[in-house]
């Protein structure tokens, strides 16, 4: 580092500004300069995947590194005083210390860090913080010491499969567009990660981005590309600048351009902003986008290896799956090989959300079991309630039941489920979450995103839309089941892209794993959960009610009777179930039941 | 999908500025999405004399950029009001009921998603995941992120950025309009 006798670091990624690190930073440097506090540095890092503790700031003393979670401005003074200046680490706020001791020891303690190695650790607006950390070796390594088809041998003897979510063979996807005639082939960095719930990719390009060049750096070599393209989501500005700041930091060290590492390799890139399409995550439909154009899939083959951006060859990788080829060159196909299961090698990044205790980034090594994840790793369920089911894949994926929780992380046990693999969105539901209305959700997502090419994904999910709607709303009739299982086969067997393909899944996933409840709310217009708003009585809890009238002023129906400070009542009668009384209530003692 | 810049209301791109950035920017096809993200940068929408100074530029036809306009999400041909409020429907904020704060918002503010209100103070979009699940729900106030919210958490904050406008538009009274 540098004459500092203290390193005090603030995770400034995305999760962390929302949860307000810009204040405390700004709050720690202002106190540093005011206390005279000179030997002190401050330092900003991406996310370390810790979102439920943020804000994080991390104090290393040189003899230990002290984390610290849920840090507000106003607790700085106090941090400084008593660890910096006097030495004696803030227990209270204390939740890990050196990576392994601490309350929040058990986070880390199954996770094995590949993809994410350098996420929380570097500043990821340093060059010099990536090369310190044997950054870009790799690609030095390869160019030097390496032909492409010892690359591209080397990759596929890792086992690694695409983490975008479908798991193709990488090594086999490189080998394809190697072998592709041609002289102008591309490279294409797929970051445009559109499952709500999902932030893996985010994380890494904002944390660490220089591991996602390096990877596609290597692959330029391996497949005989000298121009990249990193297809960034436009809500992701932190990403973006970071990447910039990347590329314009190698290029003025002559780290990316021609005659690249003393060799004749040359390499460039750019990045794209998507302009906000889920469907450009297809890659046809991606490299439609790039060149500026509505981002329609089209039919394949021809694969992008053999007609891609421009009609010429390309490469296309997700984030995680290039992040991860650095690390796989220095540390040889063998050492991803032997994590993992038979056919899935390696790790996965989860982006933990929903009802489980500690929320944001994991990296597990493959074969974990979904239990595992969830209760070792993310604590279990928020308020110790039931664990109902976990949504993985995101849109295309599907419900995997509590029951099915001894399931292995694996792409072929996965499927078996119903549900696949992903990205890594995985979303945890309890005994509150209604799965009809959760289908709901993630089918009106992909019918808003459909880019209405193919009829079946276009009208077919609409007409599915239109049902889950009615049984939501306590309109179900009995041959809706039937209609939603043709519906969803037809229009699996028939779209013309993944998105399409795979938007059924999370109705016929939730269909076949809990079935009771979508007859719950078609027969008996109960929804199980307590959580349709249709379908549930609304009801005001005599302890927290303090008779503020409010609600009995709001209710458009006059449902509600009661005098002032006394306790009020609903009148299901007269109750329409808009639920006005329950956001207005500033008692939380209106409840759904 | 940039807030405007309020910074200078009256500012605007001339066509030349326009033809000088795709001059710079232009050496390869495919650059009409950054095209139209710089202009809704500098608009905060996409007017439609843009469109037209585009298509003579580009020679890309009028109706295909219009059709790639209505494509992506982030473009929109209306202008956003002063306060963009984007409301995160996202897994994690609609397991935490975002719906209901969605409802919220639309009653108090008398608006539709995607729709800005009559006195040009706000405008409502849900979007997909602002990434900042463990707080969920979350709005984003242009760039203030607000989370862990509850309805009456909702009202205050909507007051607040009422009477911020009020403020403001007090203290520039008798100088330059907006």
């Amino acid at each position: 580092m540098n004459a500092s006798s203290t390193v005090i670091t603030v995770g400034t990624g995305t999760c962390g500004v929302a949860a307000g690190a810009d204040k405390v930073l700004a709050e720690i440097r202002r106190q540093v300069a005011a206390r005279g506090l000179d030997r002190v540095a401050v330092r900003e890092t991406g996310c370390v995947g810790m979102c439920y503790s943020e804000v994080l700031v991390e104090v290393a003393d040189g003899q230990h590194k002290t984390l610290y979670g849920h840090i507000t401005p106003d607790r700085i003074g106090r941090l400084l005083e008593q660890h910096v200046q006097q030495g004696k680490p803030v227990e209270e706020w204390r939740i890990l210390t050196d990576d392994r001791d601490g309350p929040e020891a058990a986070f880390l303690k199954r996770q094995k860090r590949i993809v994410l190695r350098n996420c929380g650790h570097i500043d990821p607006l340093s060059l010099d913080d990536y090369l310190a950390r044997d950054g870009y070796k790799a690609i030095q390594k390869v160019v030097k010491e390496m032909t492409p088809e010892q690359v591209i041998d080397l990759v596929q003897a890792s086992g690694l499969r695409g983490r975008g979510g479908a798991g193709f063979p990488t090594g086999t996807k490189w080998r394809f567009a190697r072998q592709s005639p041609g002289t102008e082939k591309y490279v294409v960095c797929n970051a445009d990660e559109g499952d709500p719930g999902a932030f893996m990719d985010r994380s890494v390009c904002e944390g660490d981005p220089h591991s996602v060049i390096e990877g596609m750096m290597i692959c330029g070599y391996a497949i005989g590309a000298t121009h990249g393209y990193i297809y960034c989501r436009a809500e992701y500005p932190k990403a973006i600048v970071h990447l910039r700041r990347a590329i314009d930091e190698l290029k003025a060290r002559q780290m990316l351009g021609t005659n690249l590492f003393g060799s004749s390799f040359s390499f460039d890139l750019k990045i794209k902003e998507g302009a906000g399409a889920f469907v450009c995550g297809e890659e046809t439909a991606l490299i439609a986008s790039i060149e500026g154009k509505r981002g329609m899939p089209r039919l394949r083959p021809p694969y992008p290896a053999v007609r891609g951006l421009w009609g010429k060859p390309t490469n296309i990788n997700n984030v995680e799956t290039l992040a991860t080829i650095p690390w796989i060159i220095l540390n040889g196909a063998a050492a991803l090989a032997s994590l993992g299961t038979e056919k899935s090698k390696g790790t996965k990044v989860f982006a933990m959300a929903g009802k489980v205790k500690r929320s944001g980034l994991v990296e597990v090594p493959m074969g974990i079991t979904i239990n595992q994840i969830i209760f070792d790793v993310c604590g279990g369920i928020i308020g110790d309630r039931a664990f109902k089911a976990v949504q993985m894949g995101g849109p295309s994926g599907g419900c995997i039941p509590a029951s099915l929780g001894d399931t292995l992380i694996d792409y072929e046990q996965i499927n078996q489920t119903g549900a696949i693999m992903g990205s890594g969105g995985m979303v945890v539901m309890d005994d509150t979450t209604c799965m009809v209305e959760m289908a709901r959700f993630f089918l009106e997502f992909t019918q808003n995103e459909s880019c209405g090419k193919c009829t079946s994904c276009r009208i077919g999910t609409l007409r599915m839309l239109e049902i889950l709607e009615r049984i939501v709303e306590g309109q179900g009739k009995p041959d809706d089941i039937p209609a939603l299982l043709e519906l969803g086969e037809h229009i699996k067997a028939t779209a013309l892209c993944g998105l399409g393909q795979t938007a059924p899944n999370p109705v016929l996933t939730t269909l076949k794993y809990f079935r009771e409840e979508y007859e719950a709310h078609i027969h008996q217009k109960r929804c199980p959960a307590h959580s349709c708003p249709k379908l549930v009585e609304y009801v005001i809890r005599a302890d927290k009610c303090v008779g503020c009238t409010v609600c009995a002023r709001e209710c458009p129906t006059r449902a509600i009777s009661g005098k002032v400070k006394m306790k009020h009542v609903i009148d299901s009668q007269k109750c329409v179930k808009c639920g006005k009384c329950l956001t207005v209530c500033r008692f939380d003692a209106v409840a759904k039941e | 999908m940039q807030p405007p810049n309020h910074d200078r209301p009256g500012a605007r791109p001339s066509p030349s500025a326009l033809a000088l950035d795709l001059w710079q920017n232009g050496q390869e096809p495919g650059q009409l999405i950054p095209l139209l993200q710089k202009t809704q940068e500098q608009y905060g929408y996409i007017p439609e004399h843009a469109i037209r100074t585009i298509s003579s530029i580009t020679r890309v036809p009028e109706s295909e950029i219009y059709g790639v306009i209505t494509f992506y999400k982030q473009f929109r041909l209306k202008p956003l009001g002063r306060y963009l409020i984007r409301l995160c429907d996202g897994t994690a904020c609609h397991v935490n009921d975002a719906r209901t704060l969605m409802n919220l918002i639309k009653e108090e503010l008398q608006l539709d998603a995607d729709d800005t209100t009559a006195d040009g103070l706000f405008t409502l979009t849900p979007v997909a995941c602002l990434g900042c699940c463990s707080l969920a729900p979350v709005i984003m106030i242009n760039d203030e992120t607000f989370g862990r919210l509850t309805p009456p958490k909702v009202r205050q904050i909507l007051k607040e950025f009422r009477q911020r406008a009020a403020t403001e538009d007090a203290a520039t009274r008798g100088g330059t309009s907006a």
